[in-house]
């Protein structure tokens, strides 16, 4: 019986040096063949410079039904966004 | 339609989660992996995701067919680009359905000892190199049809697979409908071929979006969860509405003695598929059923000792790296 090959997550830059942004996964058996299948399905128009994959084992990731406590205590926290603050007109642009 | 006939699962879930679920998706919001869902909506879409992606898979074989007898260089090499892209489509989905806890080489053994489907439409055969021009322009034509209502479907991941291929797929349809107008401007022959291909493919393409609205059993359910976005006969309709005039373009005719503009309902009056021979072909009966399982058989087969191969070849390598720390 083959084993399963694992899956790793695939992050891929985009031409205009932008962040790595995840764009999905795939299978293989290690990372330099994870490397070349990424390229084959995720960049077949150009859409990448540079490319990160990832075992998706690895990823830790926050649980959803957590999903309130964990992001709530930045929604009262308004203050953080320049809107919050007026500045008068005669000021000029700031 | 690449997924026809999806049989919804009944659901034996907590009433109040599944109503909280429903608000959920009747207010947009997406369903990521590891929320909460029904069992039904799970394997619902387990069997959709994976359908479509053993059609984009199985999907390849027609096409493939003709890569090497392409007429040109250039379309050689246009056709190889598209089945690559199939290729890619079949995987960002079964990527989609792993996420619902379904492994890939499982999806495989499902298809290939038919526990699992892919659509009709792979089941008949590529006569001509004129049906490389009908399969472009009619089944992807179709299959957009029925995949960019889907980019909003309500599983997150399902929708974003969905919004990679929609990307691509353009292309698929108009490579297809350049090889039609290179025929259908051509020779006495070649113009034959054309309106061959299209007679042949015609029906079959009309099937893709599965049976009529009254006879579809299972789309209520899906609906409501969002992964069916319009019925079988809305898609069907809005499919002749946009092909007949581009038949018309063509010079080609329609192989359909009714079809005939409804004013009143501003469509075409169309006639409707086999839907015996629709029925045949999905329980296995259709022209090419045995040789795409024997192609997929044959293709898994043939590769295992690749797929061992990269495994052993991966694991010396781990082992040598953790002996030389």
């Amino acid at each position: 019986m083959t084993t399963e090959m694992p899956l790793w997550e695939v992050f891929i830059r985009g031409q205009h040096g932008m962040s790595h942004r995840h764009v999905g996964s795939l299978h293989a058996a290690d990372a330099e063949t994870a490397l070349l299948n990424a390229r084959d399905v995720y960049t077949r128009r150009n859409e990448g410079v540079s490319i990160w994959v990832v075992p998706a084992a690895q990823i830790t990731a926050s649980s959803p039904s957590e999903k309130g406590p964990y992001f709530e205590p930045a929604n009262d926290k308004v203050y953080r966004h320049p809107t919050f603050f007026d500045i008068p007109d005669e000021v000029g642009p700031m | 339609m690449y997924a026809q006939m999806i049989k919804s699962e009944a659901t034996a879930d907590d009433p109040d989660k599944l109503k909280a679920f429903q608000a959920r998706i009747d207010a947009g919001e997406k369903i990521e992996p590891k929320d909460w869902m029904p069992e039904g909506y799970r394997k619902t879409l387990i069997r959709q995701i994976g359908q479509h992606a053993h059609s984009e898979i199985v999907g390849q074989l027609p096409e493939g067919n003709w890569i090497t007898r392409a007429p040109t260089l250039e379309r050689k090499a246009i056709l190889l680009a598209k089945v690559q892209d199939e290729a890619g489509h079949g995987l960002y989905l079964y990527c989609a359905a792993e996420t619902l806890g379904v492994s890939r080489d499982e999806m495989t053994r499902m298809l290939l000892d038919g526990r699992m489907k892919y659509s009709s439409i792979f089941n008949y055969p590529t006569l001509t190199w004129a049906d490389m021009g009908a399969v472009g322009w009619l089944v992807d034509g179709a299959a957009i049809m029925n995949q960019v209502p889907l980019q909003r479907t309500s599983y997150g991941p399902y929708a974003r697979a969905m919004i990679r291929i929609c990307k691509e797929e353009s292309f698929h349809q108009r490579q297809g409908f350049d090889i039609m107008m290179k025929m259908a401007n051509g020779t006495p022959a070649q113009r034959r071929m054309a309106q061959d291909a299209l007679n042949r493919f015609w029906y079959p393409s009309l099937m893709m979006f599965g049976p009529s609205d009254k006879d579809s059993v299972h789309s209520t359910q899906s609906m409501r969860w969002r992964i069916k976005i319009n019925t079988n006969d809305e898609l069907r309709q809005k499919f002749v509405d946009q092909t007949v005039p581009q038949a018309e373009y063509l010079g080609l005719t329609v192989p359909d003695e009714t079809l005939a503009w409804n004013e009143e309902k501003g469509g075409y009056d169309f006639a409707e598929p086999d839907w015996a021979e629709f029925y045949g072909v999905l329980k296995g009966n259709g022209p090419c059923n045995t040789d795409r399982i024997a192609a997929r058989q044959k293709a898994w087969d043939d590769g295992t000792w690749v797929r061992d191969g990269l495994m052993a070849h991966a694991a010396k390598r781990k082992a040598a790296k953790a002996a030389a720390q």
